[in-house]
């Protein structure tokens, strides 16, 4: 693919809007040209600038009822569907507030150590996208990724398939994190990819219990269940990672 | 009776998707009244075609009228026609010296906003319903009605501009 092709797709590749040749022909192509490259690593930033910068519009709290209140009088027929705001709104509140003081808290308790601990897991990550080197084992069926890490580990990683849940299983890595061979668990929903990194509590680095957090443009969920721990990263939405998160965790 | 299901069914369907809507709407007029009216005015629109939508996913049907009562809304206000934009730019995107990566990843909201709401409206709803929405292609050009093809030239010329904007505006600040 020539330089020319490959700039007029650069947008659409970013976007996880090529199908696989497309995309393939586009990594071939950035192996080798530092330009092309240099401009999907703009993208990239310019994307996660704009995923961060906090710019979505929320309605006023006054918009949902003025709507209803305007069909129903455009609408005489219709009976009004029955929504206590007062509540919804009291207890959207309590939600937000008890969201924010937990973010606070957990954040504030970051230590330096775990600040470096956090970068490592955010450098594996964006190597593993950028590096085109996913995964060692490509698969979305549990029982060819389970049985790949066995060889390679002294501890089983679960590699449960969420594909019917939305979030499909891509395959498994073995990267290297805090100083210990971890197993790297890949997913990927829509075209964003999430990578799960797993170890036992006891040998690698210490999570710090359960908590969340955004970091350079990308959003890691951590927990400790059943004497492992748990550390999901992607530049998918917090929201969305959480859903991932609450899939594992079932 | 027949009334009655179908507001509750408009009301759970489409009523969820108003943060989304006013979102748009907002970033294409520019202001909170206005971006208010129009999301009002599109809801009444959605509801009155309601019995006709067949689909799967509310969100994008909604967000398509809501731009289309934008353009309804902008036309009866404004004696200019609509420009379109598709086609400028191309002298400009060659020959412009690299962003600098750290430079983008620095902008702050204040100066994203800016270089957002300096884009042609056509750019800047294709990379509203791309980034904040986080529509694909086909979702974006079934909105516009466009071919795909479009929507992709927007966005890559619209995120130029982005870039250009962000760089300038962080080279003017220099000592």
């Amino acid at each position: 693919m020539s330089c020319r092709e490959t700039k007029d797709l650069l947008n659409a590749y970013v976007d996880g809007e090529l199908d696989s040749a497309g995309s393939l022909g586009v990594e071939n192509h950035i192996k080798g040209c530092a330009s092309c490259l240099a401009d999907v690593e703009n993208l990239h930033a310019l994307a996660s600038a704009i995923h961060n910068g906090a710019l979505r519009f929320n309605a006023p709290k006054t918009l949902k009822r003025n709507v209803e209140t305007a069909i129903r009088k455009a609408n005489p027929e219709a009976k009004p569907a029955y929504f206590n705001w007062r509540w919804a709104t009291a207890f959207a509140s309590i939600v937000l507030i008890v969201a924010a003081t937990w973010t606070i808290t957990t954040q504030r308790a970051a230590s330096s150590q775990q600040t470096q601990f956090v970068n490592e897991i955010i450098s594996s990550h964006v190597r593993s996208l950028m590096a085109n080197h996913i995964t060692d084992v490509a698969s979305s069926d549990s029982h060819t990724v389970k049985p790949w890490f066995s060889g390679k580990l002294d501890y089983s990683p679960p590699a449960t398939d969420l594909t019917d849940r939305g979030f499909r299983l891509v395959g498994g890595r073995l990267d290297y994190i805090g100083g210990r061979s971890v197993a790297a668990v890949v997913y990927q929903r829509s075209q964003h990819f999430i990578n799960l990194f797993v170890w036992p509590s006891s040998t690698g680095p210490a999570a710090d219990g359960e908590g969340e957090m955004t970091r350079q443009g990308y959003n890691l969920i951590h927990w400790s269940k059943s004497g492992m721990n748990y550390w999901l990263v992607s530049e998918l939405n917090l929201a969305e990672l959480n859903d991932c998160a609450r899939l594992l965790k079932e | 009776m027949l009334e009655q299901n179908e507001l509750k069914t408009f009301n759970d369907a489409v009523l969820p998707h108003l943060d989304a809507a006013y979102n748009l709407a907002r970033w294409l007029t520019g202001n909170d009244q206005d971006a208010e009216d129009v999301v009002q005015e599109a809801s009444l629109r959605a509801f009155k075609y309601w019995k006709g939508f067949s689909g799967r996913d509310a969100r994008p049907w909604f967000l398509a009228i809501v731009r289309n009562t934008f353009y309804s809304w902008l036309r009866q206000r404004s004696t200019q026609p609509a420009v379109t934009v598709d086609g400028e730019l191309e002298e400009i995107d060659d020959g412009f010296p690299n962003p600098e990566r750290a430079l983008l990843q620095n902008a702050d909201r204040h100066l994203l906003q800016a270089a957002l709401e300096d884009l042609p409206v056509e750019f800047r709803e294709a990379i509203v319903l791309r980034e904040l929405e986080e529509l694909s292609y086909k979702e974006i050009a079934d909105i516009a009605s466009v071919p795909i093809g479009t929507i992709m030239s927007r966005l890559a010329r619209a995120r130029k501009r982005l870039q250009i904007y962000l760089t300038n505006a962080a080279t003017r600040n220099l000592p």
